[in-house]
């Protein structure tokens, strides 16, 4: 019994972590839809919604059982397989990348005392994360360069010509862009020296004081990183693929009920994808400055000091409140920004972002050269 | 584990493979594909080689099969024509059938006749930075042949999809004959 618990104790304790990630994310995104419909309202001089719920606030629950108990249509003349694979594939790209995002700090504790049978033996620290994988950022570009197929299949097997169109789009749209988004992210790599996340936040702790966020030496790279990722997750002013006014509602034209639910949370958790990313990268991640400088100057150390379960608290809290600023920029832009037209999104991503991002690359590796000679 | 891994891994691309070439509809053929890329890129990850399977994914599965996939979708082909032009392939592809096969049974016997020796590097062979290093280090005469074939092949792709419009190429000139 307790030698098979104990084998069974890393993935148990991987599980756990999984679970709490998945609830933890999906709750977000959740009220990120709620947060998007108010935001946009208070923009546009409504109040959004307000009925289900004390001030709207059970308005996602409402929603999702809308989705459930709605008739799920299928299309006679699509092509069934790939049409039901489709939303599977782009929910499934947009939740793989969750196991890497670096949520907090380590929090220094002897498990070894808490745990029964010796479970706990060898372990101070836990992480708050579920993997730190030494590809980091390739794996997150590579799971999200999967997500297209979700939308282009879906195009395809819908059997109509708005879904084709979008489609089409948003396959090349992606395409396109994935290659400003992966060569902005360079600049990053190179001043940290890898392509871990957490190697990533840590190399900005331990930066040079002017440059303890990315966003500093690569405010180039993090521009062209932020246009990107807007055309990545198919959202204003990029939301060609969907764009309602000629394509009715593009590649998801024929979906409905619970299907149709899927794109849109993949949307949703793509875009906090993206926004984990943008913070780890360019804003520190968990990182706030000053923290531990706080903690030596108030003799606070068990609640500032590093390691602490205070520490990770408040870095927690920080990583969240950057994330709910870039997703507040989401909507924001949304409710400001008119669309592009798209020979207009296609030259700008070709003729303009990538050179921008290689020309980054190419100054940000000579000026590394220089300052480690 | 590991072992079951692989072979449910190891079954899963073999199956896909199969299915792609079954397949008469192409955009299945083209799934079948993808699905025989990421079962592989699982099995370099088991295999403790997590660049080579990301890069796997981001290259194959996310660059060249959405490609193929984009191209799949314009070009509609009509899926009940046989496919009678193409007979003449068969010989050729059951010969180099043969050569595969031959050449994945001298695979197993030059693994079963190697030592079992791991490596002092065994640890860090897969990573990230060791893979760079060996790359600009000691392979990187290929690495800068790849990169001149590769600027090559952008170069000759740009030609080929621009249009010639400067009248001393003589490429318009022709066209312009041929009744464009």
């Amino acid at each position: 019994m307790e030698e098979a618990l104990k084998t069974a104790f890393p993935f148990i304790a991987i599980s756990i972590g999984i679970l709490l990630v998945f609830g933890g994310v999906m709750m977000i995104v959740a009220y990120t839809v709620l947060a998007e419909r108010k935001v946009l309202g208070w923009i546009q001089g409504r109040i959004g919604p307000n009925r289900v719920g004390p001030w709207g606030l059970l308005q996602p629950f409402a929603d999702l059982f809308k989705f459930i108990f709605k008739e799920d249509l299928v299309p006679d003349k699509s092509t069934k397989f790939v049409y039901y694979l489709a939303p599977i594939v782009a929910l499934t790209a947009a939740f793989m990348p969750m196991i890497v995002y670096p949520f907090g700090p380590p929090i220094n504790v002897d498990l070894a005392a808490w745990l029964p049978y010796g479970l706990g033996e060898g372990i101070t620290q836990i992480p708050l994360r579920v993997a730190d994988l030494d590809v980091g950022i390739l794996y997150v570009l590579a799971i999200t360069s999967v997500g297209v197929y979700g939308i282009a299949l879906a195009g395809w097997s819908s059997n109509s010509k708005y879904s084709l169109m979008g489609g089409l789009r948003s396959s090349a749209q992606m395409i396109s862009y994935e290659l400003a988004m992966g060569a902005s992210v360079i600049g990053v790599v190179l001043l940290a020296g890898t392509l871990s996340l957490g190697g990533i936040i840590d190399a900005q702790i331990h930066a040079p004081w002017w440059s303890r966020w990315f966003i500093v030496p690569q405010f180039v790279g993090f521009v062209v990183f932020l246009i990107a990722a807007f055309a990545e997750t198919n959202r204003v002013p990029f939301d060609l693929p969907e764009a309602e006014t000629e394509l009715v509602a593009g590649f998801h034209t024929e979906y409905s009920a619970l299907k149709f639910a899927l794109f849109f949370m993949a949307e949703y958790v793509n875009m906090f994808t993206v926004s984990v990313m943008c913070v780890t990268l360019f804003l520190g991640g968990w990182y706030i400055p000053g923290l531990d400088w706080v903690a030596r100057q108030t003799d606070l150390v068990w609640l500032f000091g590093v390691g602490t379960v205070g520490y990770a608290l408040i870095s927690h809290v920080g990583f969240l409140l950057k994330i709910f600023a870039f997703l507040f920029l989401y909507i924001w832009v949304r409710g400001t920004l008119p669309r592009f037209r798209f020979d207009q999104l296609m030259n700008f991503g070709w003729k303009f972002l990538l050179p921008v991002a290689l020309g980054n690359v190419i100054v940000t590796v000579i000026l590394v050269f220089l300052m480690n000679r | 584990m590991v072992n079951v891994l692989f072979f449910v891994l190891a079954g899963l691309a073999i199956a896909c493979a199969v299915s792609c070439v079954y397949h008469k509809n192409p955009l299945y053929s083209a799934i079948s594909l993808i699905g025989v890329l990421l079962s592989l890129a699982c099995i370099y990850l088991t295999l403790a080689a997590p660049f080579i399977a990301i890069v796997q994914i981001l290259v194959y599965a996310g660059a060249i099969m959405v490609l193929v996939v984009f191209v799949i979708m314009l070009l509609n082909l009509d899926e009940d024509k046989p496919l009678t032009r193409l007979r003449y392939l068969y010989p050729i592809g059951g010969a180099l059938g043969v050569v595969l096969l031959a050449q994945t049974l001298f695979v197993f016997y030059a693994v079963t006749k190697a030592p079992h020796q791991a490596s002092e590097q065994g640890n860090v062979i897969g990573q990230t930075m060791s893979i760079g290093t060996a790359m600009y280090t000691e392979y990187l005469l290929p690495v800068e042949i790849v990169g001149v074939l590769l600027l090559m092949a952008i170069v000759g792709a740009m030609i080929m999809s621009r249009r010639m419009r400067e009248p001393n190429l003589e490429l318009v000139e022709g066209s312009k004959e041929d009744g464009e």
